[in-house]
């Protein structure tokens, strides 16, 4: 473990020296909130010469994407960062770029989607994604953001995997919060993550068609299944690098993080920021002498399954909670769990949907420690009521707003 | 004073090709007829950068007829994609990672629509940054790949299958073509011509020249389109001729903004010859002639010729209406 030095952060400027440590190539870039601090930071960088790499400002996110997926053919490493409608809005080339090949980094800076438009994080924008084909790592920390940009390259560029990968992070909770982060040094962030070595870039000695036609279903099955195959390697991948990770950095990264769980008997599944308060749940009940554990995504694509059964297989009962909503049905979450342990042998008694934390809705200790309240209350009901979470007091601060405003306006 | 051109006489089109006979398009297309002859000027290092459309099907994996790189992006994006390519070769070869001879043209190329509907926007983006690349649209005057619906190429009169000739529109289509041309001179970019591959020695000419511009260069090809203007495939260069004697598509450049016409017919055809040779005009001819629609279409053409006789001064003869 070699020596770094700390700063105070936020998850945007984290997000930057995750660009500047990997030292990416190529910065194409479009503003939007709470993303813009990232791409600023390198702006100056490039302009001070502290990176050696070229940033352009694109006309859109459509652009932005496509910009950067086809550079990474060429063969430089890229870096990008977008929010919210800027994803979904370049959510068409992110199909492509899967399906180009291209292995390069895109930070999500999570935000709800409109309508109603608004600032603040959900994980609908991230989760749109979710089918695309690019790898997904969620950050509950600066620090994490950091490290897991660098793994995110090591994942994405491995010729077993060749896929491009998201790094998410919350908006406002994680973008504009200070932390102290440990930084990597130049020289052993070279070390762990080496240059770029692109497979077939586009070249005058030896020219390459990529995105072509395919004119029956047989081969673009056969492009999808291989696509799907190198999905699911990446969490082999993934787990390598991190051990590598771990001895050269000292901090681990598994794509499911478990918090209190070996003996928990009830089980909170969450991801990115908001499990900081899931944890602090968990130990206020354990005080209590309540076997509360939790265990946090980190890796959404591939969705890490067998992991996800092996911890929660035998439990009594496991809520999980999800910041996004698919309307019309519930949480994305939800389902993806609940397919991890169908087949398992002892699968949990109840798994409790909650939905909370939409369009950056504050969720206090005392709510998560109700999920758990609420998963052991239903224990042993066979249709369980799915959790939407808001307190009575902030349902009555909106309802009298609205009152106040027609009064206002009347 | 003007650089001597390697192309003077069809003699001098070059013999070596880019592109392997057989392919998956329409017998007697324009476009790919474009894309053949422009690609003989560029030299083998090329990478195309395609947007939606019926090139888009040329490269059908795993017949690979190109012996150049070749990048599908989407409809809205090739531009942009052309950015991402270039400046990674621009940065590569500064860091030394890859040798110059590894460097590429980069040429994106579409059909009018993306060249004049969904892509404009990318398109404004790469020539305001002004990237250094050749942008050609093979300009079949509508929606081609998908059956032949109306762009905003589509010349008024045009029946497509968007805008078919009926009693209450008797014309097919009413509205007026974009002007992609001045679109893009508004831009300045340094280098910009139109093209017809019946004009095969202005078409290699342009290309030629624009190679000496770096920016962004754009090249509107003229796309005979035998399967959606309704003719006989091996009419294709007749028909692209007879546009351009009937003044109907107009061969010029803009050398840094600066207009000239490079074929100039001495006396314009009447464009009914030209408009009764094709399916997509027949509405015009039966049952009954539309002469007010011909005529509007030659009024057309010929107070463009005026203007630019003016300008450029020189005599043209013009159809009696
Ligand atoms: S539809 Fe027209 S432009 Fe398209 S391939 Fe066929 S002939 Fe060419």
């Amino acid at each position: 473990m070699t020596s770094t030095r700390s700063m105070l952060m936020t998850g945007n400027l984290a997000a930057a020296w995750g660009a500047r440590l990997g030292r990416a190539d190529y910065i194409p870039a479009y503003p939007i909130t709470p993303q813009t601090e990232i791409i600023e930071t390198i702006a100056k960088w490039v302009r001070t010469g502290e990176i050696d790499a070229k940033l352009v400002q694109m006309e859109s996110e459509h652009s932005m994407l496509t910009a950067a997926g086809a550079a990474s053919l060429a063969g430089a490493r890229v870096f990008t960062a977008t929010s919210s409608q800027g994803l979904l809005y370049a959510l068409e080339m992110l199909y492509n770029i899967a399906g180009w090949r291209a292995p390069m980094v895109l930070v999500n800076v999570a935000r709800a989607l409109a309508a109603p438009i608004t600032l603040e994080p959900d994980h609908n924008d991230i989760l749109a994604a979710r089918d695309s084909g690019f790898l997904q790592f969620h950050a509950e920390t600066c620090q994490e953001v950091l490290d897991l940009i660098l793994l995110a390259y090591r994942v994405a560029e491995d010729s077993s995997v060749l896929l491009p990968a998201i790094v998410n992070l919350d908006g406002f909770y994680l973008s504009f919060t200070r932390e102290k982060v440990d930084l990597p040094s130049e020289e052993d962030a070279a070390a762990f993550l080496p240059d770029y070595k692109p497979v077939n870039p586009f070249s005058a000695s030896n020219p390459v068609s990529k995105g072509a036609t395919v004119l029956n279903g047989a081969l673009y099955s056969y492009f999808k299944y291989h696509m799907h195959a190198s999905s699911l390697r990446a969490r082999d991948v993934f787990e390598k690098a991190s051990a590598e990770f771990e001895r050269m950095f000292g901090r681990s990264y598994s794509p499911v993080e478990t918090f209190m769980a070996d003996d928990a008997e009830i089980v909170l599944v969450i991801s990115n920021s908001f499990s900081t308060i899931g944890k602090q749940a968990v130990k206020r009940l354990r005080n209590r002498g309540i076997q509360a554990g939790l265990i946090k995504l980190r890796m959404l694509r591939p969705f890490p399954s067998s992991l996800v059964a092996r911890y929660l297989s035998g439990r009594r009962g496991v809520a999980v909670f999800d910041q996004n909503i698919s309307l019309g049905f519930g949480g994305i979450i939800y389902s993806e769990v609940l397919t991890s342990l169908y087949h398992r042998r002892n699968r949990p008694q109840l798994i409790l949907p909650v939905i909370g934390g939409l369009g950056g809705k504050q969720i206090t200790i005392e709510e998560m420690e109700r999920i758990f309240e609420a998963t052991k209350n239903e224990l042993g009901s066979e249709s369980p009521e799915p959790l939407f979470l808001m307190r009575s007091e902030e349902l009555e601060r909106t309802m009298n707003l609205v009152k106040t405003a027609k009064e206002v306006h009347s | 004073m003007e650089l001597q051109s390697k192309y003077r006489t069809l003699r001098d089109v070059p013999q070596l090709d880019y592109l392997s006979p057989g392919g998956s398009l329409c017998a007697g297309c324009g476009g790919l007829l474009a894309v053949r002859l422009f690609h003989k000027v560029l030299g083998k290092n090329v990478v195309w950068v395609n947007a939606a459309g019926c090139m888009t099907i040329m490269v059908n994996y795993p017949l690979v007829p190109l012996k150049s790189n070749w990048l599908y992006t989407a409809f809205a994006s090739a531009p942009a994609g052309a950015q991402g390519i270039r400046d990674a070769l621009d940065i590569l070869i500064k860091k030394g990672k890859i040798p110059e001879s590894e460097d590429l043209k980069v040429v994106v190329v579409t059909g009018d629509g993306a060249a004049y509907d969904i892509g404009l926007q990318s398109t404004s983006g790469a020539i305001y940054r002004n990237l250094d690349f050749y942008y050609l649209c093979y300009d079949n005057q509508a929606y081609g790949n998908t059956g032949f619906q109306v762009s905003s190429a589509t010349p008024v009169g045009s029946s497509t299958a968007t805008t078919p000739a009926t009693p209450s529109q008797p014309a097919g289509n009413i509205q007026k073509r974009k002007d992609l041309f001045e679109i893009w001179r508004a831009h300045n970019p340094p280098y910009i011509a139109t093209l017809s591959s019946s004009y095969a020695v202005d078409f290699l000419k342009k290309v030629e020249k624009g190679s000496g511009f770096r920016g962004p260069k754009l090249y509107i090809s003229l796309a005979g389109c035998p399967t959606g203007w309704g003719y006989d495939p091996r009419e294709t260069i007749r028909e692209e001729k007879l546009a351009v004697d009937t003044g109907i598509w107009p061969l010029k450049e803009a050398v840094e903004g600066k207009v000239r016409h490079t074929v100039v017919p001495r006396a314009l055809r009447p464009v009914e010859e030209y408009l009764a040779t094709q399916a997509r005009y027949q509405h015009l001819f039966t049952p009954t002639k539309r002469i007010d629609v011909i005529r509007q279409i030659q009024n057309d053409v010929n107070s463009y010729w005026e203007g630019v006789a003016d300008r450029e001064g020189f005599d043209i003869k013009l159809v009696e209406t």
